[in-house]
């Protein structure tokens, strides 16, 4: 229930992206059952998002499926920092802790077992942060759905561009340093050369070559500074 | 069938990402190349996706100040530097999307 309840900030937030998942999906053309099914199983919201905004787009399955690899690649960084603390629990914990695994539960759950505080109970209070974070996004699924359904022209009057400001509070924050910015100017620049690219693969090219420069640039500043220190 | 291979295929590939790193972790340590790649991986993927959704409409370059989206999103990104806060960011940008769309029509 601790879980649960540091959690309700983040639930908040979520809502929102809940709602306009649900609407978003279904003006992509996604059936009633397939929207519902990809809330319950897949459970990633950004990755809903971009899925729903690819089929809008007529993209392939194929294409969605590598986008949504390469978009949740960062819940594996969350489970490398979280294994120390459930890493030794038996599968019928992993598993579920795994496939419940949110940027939210993650954000949560990391400061409360860093601060050692928990003992055994992480295991519980981990579970409580999941399952209100499931149960609020399966609810705002739906409520999406009805209101994505009344709401005539929703996508005219930005819920495209609700998701893309999204993305930008989310993106800009996460710049505190040079490599990152460059990814960022790199990610935008070879995404907008590579749009015309079939199957929107732009995207993954953009990516990939984003994730390259940043990573290169990193490198070059480790070196340069301990080639400083040692002089 | 399609939406059926395609939540399938969604749902194995972030099952994949999550369960697997969580289970084998307790033994095995991530190599260190990896965890740095993988810090820049939101920022990249954000950033290639949302750019060209912004300054295209229906496939075709739409640079301008009469562009809701590109104005709205520069000033999102302005006010995401400056508070670093989610929500006020998505207001700030909505607005002026909002405004622009009644200001020049086309909603």
């Amino acid at each position: 229930m601790l879980g649960a309840r540091d959690t309700i900030p983040m639930i908040i937030g979520a809502i929102p992206f809940g709602i306009l998942f649900g609407a978003l999906a279904i003006s992509a053309g996604l059936s009633l059952i397939g929207t519902i099914s990809m809330s319950l199983f897949v459970f990633a919201g950004s990755s809903q998002f971009v899925a729903a905004t690819l089929l809008s787009q007529g993209v392939g399955v194929v294409v969605i499926v590598l986008t949504t690899l390469i978009v949740n690649v960062r819940h594996a960084l969350y489970s490398a920092s979280l294994a120390p603390y459930v890493g030794h629990l038996p599968q019928r914990w992993l598993l579920p802790l795994g496939f419940f695994l949110t940027d939210e539960t993650f954000a949560v759950v990391i400061k409360r077992f860093s601060s050692g505080e928990m003992g055994d109970n992480n295991r519980w209070y981990y579970l409580g942060s999941a399952l209100a974070m499931y149960g609020n996004w399966q609810v705002c699924t739906l409520i999406g759905i009805y209101a994505g359904g009344n709401l005539q022209g929703l996508s005219e009057w930005g819920l495209e561009f609700a998701m893309i400001v999204t993305f930008i509070g989310i993106v800009v924050p996460l710049i505190t340093d040079r490599p990152m910015l460059a990814t960022a100017i790199v990610a935008v620049a070879v995404g907008l050369l590579g749009r015309d690219l079939p199957h929107n693969l732009g995207l993954i090219v953009a990516s990939l070559v984003a994730i390259a420069a940043g990573y290169s640039l990193e490198t070059c500043m480790m070196s340069q500074q301990s080639a400083e220190t040692d002089q | 069938m399609k939406e059926f291979l395609l939540i399938a295929g969604m749902t194995a590939v972030t099952f994949g990402v999550r369960y697997p790193v969580l289970a084998l972790l307790g033994r095995t340590n991530m190599p260190p190349h990896l965890m740095r790649a993988l810090r820049f991986v939101p920022v990249a993927v954000l950033s290639a996706l949302s750019a060209p959704m912004v300054v295209t409409v229906d496939g075709q370059w739409f640079v301008s100040m009469a562009n809701p989206a590109l104005v709205g999103s520069l000033v999102a990104g302005l006010v995401a530097w400056k508070s670093k806060h989610l929500l006020y960011t998505i207001v700030a940008g909505m607005i002026v999307f909002v405004m622009m769309k009644l200001l020049f029509g086309g909603a």
